[in-house]
This record gives C-alpha cells, structure tokens and sequence, in this order.
C-alpha cells in the first residue's frame, strides 16, 4: 500500500484487469493446442485462474488506506444532514462559535500579555531584581546605586545587570520647550536587553563615565524622532538641550521598542551616570533589571544576591545622619528576584485567568446545550439507526458517524468563532484599560487561530461522545421492534437532566462571580477617597531643575508666582500645589523613616519608612481632603521657617491614639544624632486612599514644600511639582493655555505636562475593576441565558414526548393546572439540584477571586441570595412557558394520533 | 469483509508464495502465466495453485519494489504483463531462502531425531 497507489488505484485495477485477460488468452491458446475446443479452452483457462472479481478486489484493497476511505464517507454524510436540518444546524453552529469564539478572544489575550515572551532576544534569561526589606515594614525595597556597583564587580550569574528609572526631561533648543518622557538606564540597561538601535549607537561603558563629556549622549525613541525631527536621518550628532544641559544624540531606537510596560512610553533615553568616590549605602530609588548567563536560575541569582549582600554592606560608607551598617542589618534585607515578565504583567494575571477560567465554563455550558440538541436529534433518528444495525453497519460504525457530525459541526462553528474572536480582540485592544500591560502584544495570530481549532475539536468531542456512546450502546433489534413505541428510554432522560444540572451549576458560579464584581465595584464607589475625584480638579506638572534655579527659596517663590497667576485666571476657585496628587501610581511613592519624639530609639534602629509628601498652603482645600484637627500650612510657616509637618488620620491614631492627641507631638525624617529638626505636628488630615481605590489608605506625613534641615540638606525645596485647580473650566484648553502662560511668564524654559483630571485618574484607578466586571458581566449573561435554554429544552421535550399521556389524563378530567405545575416542578427541581452542586462549587472557587475583589466577603450571603433568586425565577420562567402547552393539549386531537 | 486466504497461502508458511515468485524470475522475466506453471511443474505438481492468487502476490511484489514490470508480447503474440527481479528482489530471495533452508533443517530435526 502507498499514497502513489492509493491515489492511482482506478489505473491499478484497469491495469490488473488487462493482466488478467492476458492470462485467459495465453492459457485458452495452450488448451486449445492441447486439442480442446475453443469454448472448453476458455472455460478451463477461467477455472484454472479462479475469481477474478476476487483478485481484483483483493488488489484494490491492498491500495486502500481505509480509515481514510470511511471518513471520506462520514463526511460527505454528515455534510448531507448538516445541510438537510438547517434549524437544527443553526443553533449548534452559532452557540459553538459564541463559547469558541469568546474563549479564543480571552485565549489571545491571556497569550499576549501572560504567555508569549517579552519581546527581546531569549526574553527567558531577563530578570528583575528587587529586594524586601522585613525589618523596614515595607514589602519591596528597590536597588542602591551602591548595591548595582557591588554586583556587578562581584556577581557571579549576570551577563549585565543595570539600573533604570522613568521621568521626564525637559526639552530645549530645539522648538518650544517640552517636557518629554523619559527613560533614565545606566549603560548597560539596553546592552542587557539585546536591543540594537536603527541609527547610531546604544550607549556604551565610556557614556558612563561620570563628567566624561561635558555634552551627555541621548537616544531618541522613533516616534519622538519622527515627530520632532521629522524622521531625519542626519539626526545623530544633533544637539539639544536636556534639563538646561547640553546633550547630542548618539542614536535612535527603532519602531517597534518599547522599554517593558513604560507608560507612557519614553520619547527620550538618557543615562545614568554615577561619580563611585561620592556614593554612600543609601538611595533604594532605582528598578534594576539583569539578564542571567545561560543556565542560572532566579534561585542561582537570589543565592548569588544573597552572597553579595554582606560583602556590599562592609564595602561602602554609611550616609552621616544613619545609623551605620548595624542599623541596616536590621533591615533584614533579601533579594527577591522575578523574571522580568512577571514585573512587566504585574497583578493583572489574577484578573486574566480568572475571567479565563470563566469563559471556559460559558463554553463547558454551550457543550452541554449542544450535546442535548444532539441527543434529542439523535432521537428523531432512532429508526434510521435501527435499520442500518439490522442491515448490517457495526455500532462502531455509527458511533464514528455521529462523531464526525459532531467534529463538522463544530468546526464551522469554531470558524465562525474565530470571526468572533478577531472581533473581540480588536475591540479589548482598543478599549483596553491603561492598567492592561503589554497591550501591543495582543494580537491575532496563528497561535490563536491553532487555539480555537484545538478548542473546536475539543468541544466536538465533549457534546459529541454522549450521544456517540448512546449510539454504541443501542441494540438493533430491540430499537426496530420499539422505534414507534411511545416509551422513552429513562437512561436518555437521565442523562438530559445531568446535563441540565451541570449547566444550571456552571451557571450558577458564574453569576456569583460576575455578582461579586458588581458588589465589589459599588463598594468601591462608596469609598470616600479622602480627595475631590471630580472632572472640576485639574492637575498640571511642573519641574524647576537646578540648572534653571539653583537657590531653594527662589524655587518656592517662582512656584508660590505661578500659583498666584493660576489663582488669579477666570473662573478658578482654588488653587495649591504638592508633590503629588492621588493616584498618580507607585512613580509618585515617596518613603522616609519618620521618628516620634518620646520613643527611645536603640542605637542603629530605624523605625518604620512612611510615605510621605510636599504639599503647600491650601493644597488639602484644593484636592478636598478635609482637616480632621488643627490648621493647614501657611506661607508664613514656610518662608519663616517653621519647623511644621501634617499627618493623616490613621497615623494620628495609630501613634497617639486620636487625631487630636497627635497636635503638639514632633516628628523627623533622620536620625535624632543628625543635625535635622524636629518638627510639630500642627493638624491631621483624613485619610487619603492615595494608591488606589482597592487599596487601604497608607498612614501619610506631610511635610511643607520648603523646609530647613531636611534629609541633610541646609533648605530644602520640592522641585517638581503637581498644581491641583479648582474650577468648572478644568480639562478644557482655555484653563490649559491659561496655566502654560503662567508658567511661561514666569520663566519660559519650562513645560507644563502631565494635564489630567482628578476624574481621569479615578476612572484609570477604576479600570481593572470595570474591565473585569464587564466581562463577568458578559459571561455571567451568556451562562444565564444558556441555562434557561437548556431548561426550557429539556421542559419541552419531556411534554412533547407526554403529550399522549396529558391527553389522557385531560380526558380524565385532570386540572389543566395541577398538570403545568407538574412540569414547572420537574424543571425547579433540576435547577434545585444543579444550584446545590452550582453553590458548592462556588464556595470552593470563589476564595480563588478575592484578589479581586475589595469591600466584599467572597462568601458574600446578599450575592448568594441574589444569585439564587435570579436563576429560580428564569429557571421557573424556562419551564413554565413549555408546561403551558401540556396543559393546552386537545385530548381529542391527541388520542386520535394513535 | 475480509478477504479468505488463497489456497497456496493457506497450506503453506507465509511468504512462501514470493518466495517461489522470486526464485522463478532468477531465470529471466516472465508474465504471470508462465510463473504460475513454472511453479507447479517445477514442484513435480506438488503444490497446486489457483493461478488467480498469484496475481495479488505479484501486485505486493511490484509494491515493495523486489520486482518491476513491463508489457510486451508473449511467445504465441499475445499482449502480456512480464515481470523481472530487481537487485532488492535479489537480495531478499537470497535472505529468504537462507531463512527458508534453516527452518527446514530444524523441523527437520524435530521430526527426525535419530538422524542427528
């Protein structure tokens, strides 16, 4: 046998079949010389060579490849009836590409941003490093200049390893000013990463140098490239201005680089560079990533880490106003080293398998659907059965037929889902929630289309094996002698109603879920966020670097000039600047120790970091977080020199026992041994939910935007700095163009960026939760609808198969009534034991969401109820729509059918 | 249905009926007929075939490549398929009939232990 013959056999058996004469003739000729008659010769020549029909059929058959041979014929027959039930066709078909075509959609999501790798050469040797520091009270410490030096020189398991941060610059000279985003990466950041660049150079060992050039090199993204140079390729070796200094471009990134998940995406790359004499332990500001030599391990690395950690400490200096390398080992620093991925994907993987899972069940769901409509197909074609059995097909035979339709079907429904799928993926990668990571990488692709075949074969064999086995399991004759027989196999009805339960429990999970998601986000409407989320609260960034003012207090009053101005234009009814603004993202985290006075610190303590914030007078009006006790900042604190500080609610309470018993008490950022201040505490604020809506509250100090003796320094000002506005005009250009004026009349080198709402960032605060209830929402909908329609289905069924029956006993003189309450009790006690099993499975499953859920226990009893109300009322909806037919039944018309 | 066993097959080890086919062709191509009697005669009509289960035998042959065929014209003028030995038939004739031999020699001495 072989695919030669196979496909030639036609010229085989003609070629066989001239063999064959051949032989008839010669061997007639030899009867005939042996002195036979012709018409004897002939006959002996046939019976010396026996049956030709047999010979050729055994050839034939030695060129076929059966199993291909019958599946040819199962096609062409499934195709057939496909075509001759287009009802029935239909249904299958659209409720296959629904579940298919969601699962895909979720399937090329989940692939984009938790599966394929990041896009950069053997993206599985790139880690992050960061560290947890238990003895600081915080749960990620990020990497000291001093720590990068150490393992670089010492490290063991690292090809290179790099720090990098994200900010911004300010851009000049080359048009009007601009604050561009930027991506700040020590030399071998991008060397790390295996990306080349499409012009010039990446940097190299030499641009880090501390002062090796008096211009500093700068890589262009492409689109800044395209869009303020105009895509000229004579870029490199251009000079602009970066934050007042000079710097020439060294080259250009090519299109499709992105820097992990930055975003907004960086316009500029500038480097890091450290002067090693002048540095200190200290400084935990910095990300770093690393790519691992080949064949070490994140465990390789954090033992490697954990080597160095010790001999790190013994190797540099302390900073002066710490408690020394003692007060460090307290931190119980230890290395925690991710692949880079997971830093990339962040919590959002929760959210994703989660709403993977769900969909999977919608599609669990659509099979049972499905395998009901076919076992209740199959029933109408029990005779055909019958006789095909009696005629001799093998029950083998009939199981691979039912298959096949099976498999067919489902195929066209995956197609169609596939369609489904496209358009679902293009619709989450455009509506996407900023908070989605790696979007760019969603895409769809061969891998996907690979997913909803797999799945189309998959769901053929889940709804197609029940009704397959059933088939395998019939006995010709006992069907031809019963094909008319009114009585219904229990067996089939049995496995009906599972099927029904299994759906109505599906169902039930998913509504609990989806439920859970809508309480979780009402809770997180009713957060009071301790801040004004409304679209009247402007933000506007803006930075006064050194190079532009180097004096501290000249910083402050050109700020306090600009807020002047800002408070001056129309229609503005409050005006005040901070560091930071609520929700602004872990970019803005802020930490110092705080130290309280009258606790005794044992020598080379540190007590726990806090977060913290520069804020002005008027900044808490401003933003709408009410004073709880005391007095805001004023002017006259700041520029007098007031040794003054704010602190939240929670701090108050948790130090002093009332916000009221905190005023008068004094706080400090370092050491009682360094020469900065104690401060009073003069009023304490509510709480701010400053993270994240979902998130507690963090106990907060706020210090005043200028101050003396802070963190080592004579005076202190914040630099850059977020304006926050009241006024009905905000996100509209006419209060924009105002502020930019202010600005810029106060010193014209300087961008105004970062321009969002208060309700912008609420909303992006939001956006995971709304993301994850919408497509809840979707599949929780979906399941439900599915359930009442495998209900209704089976009600029906089981009336039209009764309908003989109810015609009788109408006859009898039975209530119309009593009969649809029979079926409507039929149909809820299937749901009853379907939401048992459904409430079970629910239980176990649910402590599975509770990362994303927030004010709501996810054994929640309202949602429970809720649930279960819900799916009883469409459940007893479902059956009595079919119930009230049994009871229209003419009892003349049915009883004369028989 | 599956096919019933050629009478030859039947009563004989497996492959022995190509074995015979190949050891026929060692003398030069020849069309089915001329095998067929050139088995029987050359078995002193011991081994009776029915002619037509050669030709399935030939067809497996031709299939894996031990024989190629050709048409031409036999010695009365008739149009006739003829068949001749490959190298690889070569080879597997002798391998058989090797194989062939020892067996032989060992039921041999099953049934004839005195002999040994």
């Amino acid at each position: 046998m072989s695919w030669r013959r196979f496909f030639r056999r036609a010229f085989w058996d003609r070629d066989r079949a001239e063999e064959l004469r051949s032989y008839i003739d010669i061997e007639t000729d030899e009867n005939i010389a042996r002195g036979m008659p012709p018409e004897e010769a002939r006959r002996a020549a046939y019976i010396k060579l026996g049956n030709t029909n047999r010979i050729r059929e055994e050839i034939y058959r030695m060129n076929t490849i059966s199993p291909l041979d019958t599946l040819a014929r199962d096609l062409r027959l499934a195709l057939r009836g496909i075509r001759r039930r287009p009802g029935f066709t239909l249904a299958v078909v659209l409720t296959v590409a629904l579940g298919i075509g969601a699962n895909t959609a979720i399937f090329g999501v989940v692939d984009g941003v938790l599966i394929k790798p990041l896009p950069y050469p053997n993206a599985g040797e790139l880690v992050s490093i960061k560290q947890v520091a238990p003895g600081l009270n915080t749960s990620e410490l990020r990497i000291s200049p001093t720590q990068y030096f150490t393992y670089r020189d010492e490290g063991r398991v690292f090809q290179q390893i790099g720090l990098y941060g994200d900010g911004g610059t300010t851009i000049t000279g080359i048009g009007e000013p601009e604050q561009a985003r930027a991506l700040f990466v020590t030399y071998d950041v991008l060397q790390a990463l295996g990306v080349q660049p499409q012009l010039g150079r990446i940097f190299n060992e030499a641009d880090a140098k501390p002062g090796a050039s008096a211009v500093r090199p700068v890589m262009l993204t492409h689109a800044y490239w395209q869009r303020r140079f105009g895509g000229d390729r004579s870029v490199v070796g251009k000079r602009l201005i970066a934050d007042s200094m000079p710097a020439e471009v060294i080259g250009v990134m090519p299109e499709g680089f992105r820097f992990l998940d930055m975003k907004p995406a960086a316009e500029v790359i500038l480097p890091i560079t450290f002067d090693r004499s002048r540095l200190a332990i200290g400084n935990f500001g910095f990300w770093s990533l690393a790519r691992l030599k080949p064949g070490f391990t994140i465990a390789d690395a954090n033992a490697d880490i954990a080597r160095m950690l010790p001999i790190w400490l013994k190797a540099w200096p302390t900073p002066p106003n710490s408690a020394g390398p003692p007060g460090f080992e307290k931190w119980r620093i230890t290395p925690s080293v991710r692949p880079l991925k997971d830093e990339v994907v962040g919590g959002v993987g929760d959210m994703l398998w989660v709403l993977m899972a769900t969909i999977g069940m919608v599609l669990l769901i659509a099979c049972a659907n499905v395998a009901n409509l076919m076992l209740v197909r199959s029933e109408s074609r029990r005779q055909e059965f019958a006789v095909r059995t009696a005629l001799g097909a093998r029950r083998r035979d009939i199981a691979r037929e039912v298959l096949v339709e099976s498999v067919v079907l489902s195929l066209i429904g995956g197609a169609l889902g596939v369609a489904i799928a496209y358009a679902g993926i293009t619709l989450v990668v455009a509506t996407a929630p900023a908070t989605l990571p790696r979007v760019e990488d969603i895409s769809f692709d061969p891998r996907v289309v690979a997913f909803a075949v797999v799945l189309s074969l998959f769901s053929s064999m889940l709804f197609g094996a029940l009704p397959a086995l059933k088939h395998a399991a019939q006995h010709g004759a006992s069907i031809v002698s019963s094909a008319r027989g009114a009585s219904t196999s229990r067996e089939r009805q049995r496995t009906r109603n599972t099927l029904v339960v299994v759906q109505v429990a599906l169902a039930l999970v998913l509504l609990v879920a989806s439920g859970l998601m809508i309480r979780t986000f009402v809770a997180l409407l009713n957060v009071a966020p301790g801040f004004a989320a409304g679209a009247d609260v402007q933000t506007a960034r803006v930075w006064l670097p050194f190079q532009l003012v180097a004096e501290p207090e000249r910083v402050t009053r050109m700020q306090q000039e600009i807020l002047d101005k800002v408070a001056a234009l129309p229609g503005v009814k409050a005006a005040a600047f901070a560091s930071a603004v609520p929700l602004e993202g872990p970019i803005r985290v802020a930490l110092t120790p705080v130290f309280i006075d009258g606790k005794d610190y044992a020598s080379g303590t540190t007590p726990p970091l806090r977060r913290m914030k520069f804020v002005s007078p008027g900044y808490f009006g401003a933003i709408g977080t009410r004073m709880i006790a005391g007095r805001d900042i004023t002017w006259n604190d700041i520029y007098g020199r007031a040794q003054v500080a704010l602190v939240s609610e929670n701090f108050a309470r948790e130090v002093w026992g009332s916000p009221d018993a905190a005023l008068g008490h004094r706080i400090r950022e370092s050491a009682p041994s360094s020469a900065d201040l104690w401060r009073d505490i003069v009023g304490v604020v509510e709480n701010v939910h400053e993270d994240a809506l979902y998130q507690a509250a963090p106990p907060f100090v706020y210090w005043p935007v200028m101050m003396e003796h802070f963190n080592g320094a004579p005076l202190f000002a914040m630099r850059p700095v977020n304006f926050v506005i009241r006024s009905d005009q905000a996100g509209r250009e006419s209060l924009l163009n105002g502020v930019r004026n202010a600005v810029w009349s106060v010193n014209s080198n300087m961008p105004v960026f970062l321009t969002r709402t208060m309700k912008d960032l609420y909303d992006d605060s939001m956006a995971r939760t709304s993301f994850a209830l919408v497509m809840l929402g979707i599949a929780a909908a979906m399941a439900l609808a599915l359930g009442v329609i495998g209900i209704y289905g089976v009600i029906a069924y089981v009336v039209a198969q009764r309908s003989r029956e109810m015609g009788i006993r109408l006859a009898l003189g039975a209530a119309p009534a009593g009969l649809r309450r029979m079926f409507v009790r039929q149909g809820l006690t299937l749901t009853a034991i379907g939401a048992v099993v459904g409430l079970v499975t629910a239980i176990a499953l649910s402590q599975w969401m509770s990362s994303l859920l927030f004010g709501v226990e996810p054994l929640d009893p309202v949602t429970y109820a809720v649930v279960l109300t819900v799916l009883g009322l469409a459940a007893a909806a479902a059956s009595y729509l079919p119930a009230r037919r049994a009871a229209d039944v003419d009892p003349v018309e049915t009883l004369k059918n028989e | 249905m599956p096919g019933r066993e050629s009478p030859l097959q039947s009563e004989t080890p497996q492959g022995t009926l190509d074995m015979l086919v190949l050891r026929v062709l060692v003398m030069g191509p020849a069309h089915g007929h001329t095998i067929a009697h050139a088995i029987e005669r050359g078995s002193d009509d011991v081994l009776q075939i029915e002619h037509g289960s050669l030709y399935p035998a030939l067809h497996r042959l031709e299939d894996r490549g031990w024989i190629a065929s050709f048409w031409g014209t036999s010695e009365n003028n008739r149009k006739a398929k003829y068949y001749r030995l490959t190298p690889t038939g070569k080879k597997q004739l002798a391998a058989h009939t090797t194989r062939w031999q020892e067996i032989v020699r060992a039921i041999d001495r099953i049934l004839n232990p005195s002999t040994e």
